[in-house]
């Protein structure tokens, strides 16, 4: 048995997650992220069941103009271009090139964000057209016309189109706050904040961002006291840990993508 | 140091196959959005279609990007057994729960 426990190593010293009992032939925290991975996988899989379910069982409309379908695909390929980007940072912080590493996860920040400033503007003009759910700040001018329809007739149709999209954006703007925090530390929170007070004065105020724009100042709430409480400088493997929850957030736009906007093509 | 994948992560892999990957990753969702558009099947079998297409990519996203592919046999398969497990389960159990208040009708 003892002899079983030096076999692993874990009795050395001086090295970065050393002290921590190997499981599965990986350090603790990339099968925490794991364990953390599998559960969300669960969240978003009871979603798309139900998603499903409401396809099959109800008259869906089927209102995506090939420009929301341009958008789409646009962001989709945006978001595995990320991932190939989160790789190459992956192999630089390896390597130990820290200027690189920086680099190439401030590209998949910038793949993260475009992805979300699209999808921001795509859910603002189908508000603005009338598809919305109760909660919403109303527009200035009530729309009219086949996405109001929709709106009033199949309230299904926003409510997983809203509901879908709305937690895999969450997703993609933690994930940009966790790679922010992971290439830049404690600069990165001057950062954050003025993005949320800039964001929160530009956007207006009948736009439904004006108030999801305070996931920033919780996330930097949540950095500061991380930051704060655990000051260190992050190493390889928080970066291939960080790449994990990045690639995963990749992984649900696939299902989200082809089943939310794809079956739901409009068809000249 | 400890046997852990970071290890192997530069040793068992070269870069092209990242960029090969994410050249099929791309193909493939070109693909969806083609048959989005041709309509040629019913959209119960569309959704069957594009649901082992998005796993397909989903598992060349978890193998090589996650680098799923290269941890040791013991973590591969406890992830995708339990994961897979509770999907199964997760079907099973609502799909016909769900479709009871279709048979018996809403009262």
């Amino acid at each position: 048995m003892a002899d079983a426990t030096l076999q692993h190593d874990a009795v050395g010293h001086g090295m970065p997650g050393a002290y921590e009992a190997p499981l599965f032939g990986a350090y603790s925290k990339k099968v925490g992220m794991w364990l953390f991975l599998a559960s969300d996988s669960l969240t978003f899989g009871a979603l798309l069941f139900a998603f499903c379910y409401v396809r099959i069982y109800t008259s869906w409309p089927t209102p995506f103009h090939v420009q929301s379908i341009i958008n789409s695909t646009i962001m989709t390929a945006c978001l595995l271009s990320s991932s190939l980007t989160m790789v190459m940072g992956v192999f630089a912080a390896q390597r130990g090139d820290r200027v690189w590493t920086r680099n190439w996860l401030l590209a998949t920040m910038a793949f993260g964000t475009a992805f979300i400033v699209l999808h921001g503007m795509e859910w603002t003009k189908l508000i603005g057209e009338g598809l919305t759910l109760p909660i919403f700040p109303k527009p200035a001018t009530a729309a009219v016309g086949e996405m109001a329809d929709i709106s009033k007739n199949t309230p299904q149709f926003a409510a997983t189109f809203f509901g879908l999209t709305a937690m895999h954006m969450l997703h993609v703007t933690v994930g940009v706050m966790y790679l922010g925090v992971v290439a830049f530390r404690k600069w990165f929170l001057p950062v954050l904040g003025v993005l949320w007070i800039v964001g929160y004065l530009l956007i207006p105020s009948d736009n439904v961002f004006h108030w999801g724009i305070h996931v920033l100042g919780l996330g930097l709430i949540v950095a500061a006291i991380i930051l704060f409480l655990k000051p260190k400088d992050y190493d390889a493997q928080d970066v291939e840990v960080a790449g994990l929850y990045w690639h995963f957030v990749d992984l649900v736009w696939m299902f989200i993508f082809p089943l939310v906007y794809l079956l739901s093509t409009k068809i000249m | 140091m400890h046997d852990t994948a970071t290890e192997e992560y530069s040793g068992h892999d070269s870069k092209s196959q990242y960029f090969w990957v994410w050249g099929a990753l791309l193909v493939l969702t070109a693909i969806e959005v083609v048959l989005g558009y041709k309509q040629i099947f019913e959209p119960v079998r569309m959704l069957e279609v594009l649901l082992v297409l998005s796993i397909i990519k989903s598992a060349l996203i978890i193998a090589y990007f996650m680098h799923l592919k290269f941890e040791r046999a013991i973590m591969r398969w406890m992830l995708v057994i339990s994961v897979t497990a509770c999907f199964v389960i997760m079907y099973f159990f609502f799909f016909p729960d769900a479709g009871r208040v279709l048979r018996l009708g809403v009262h």
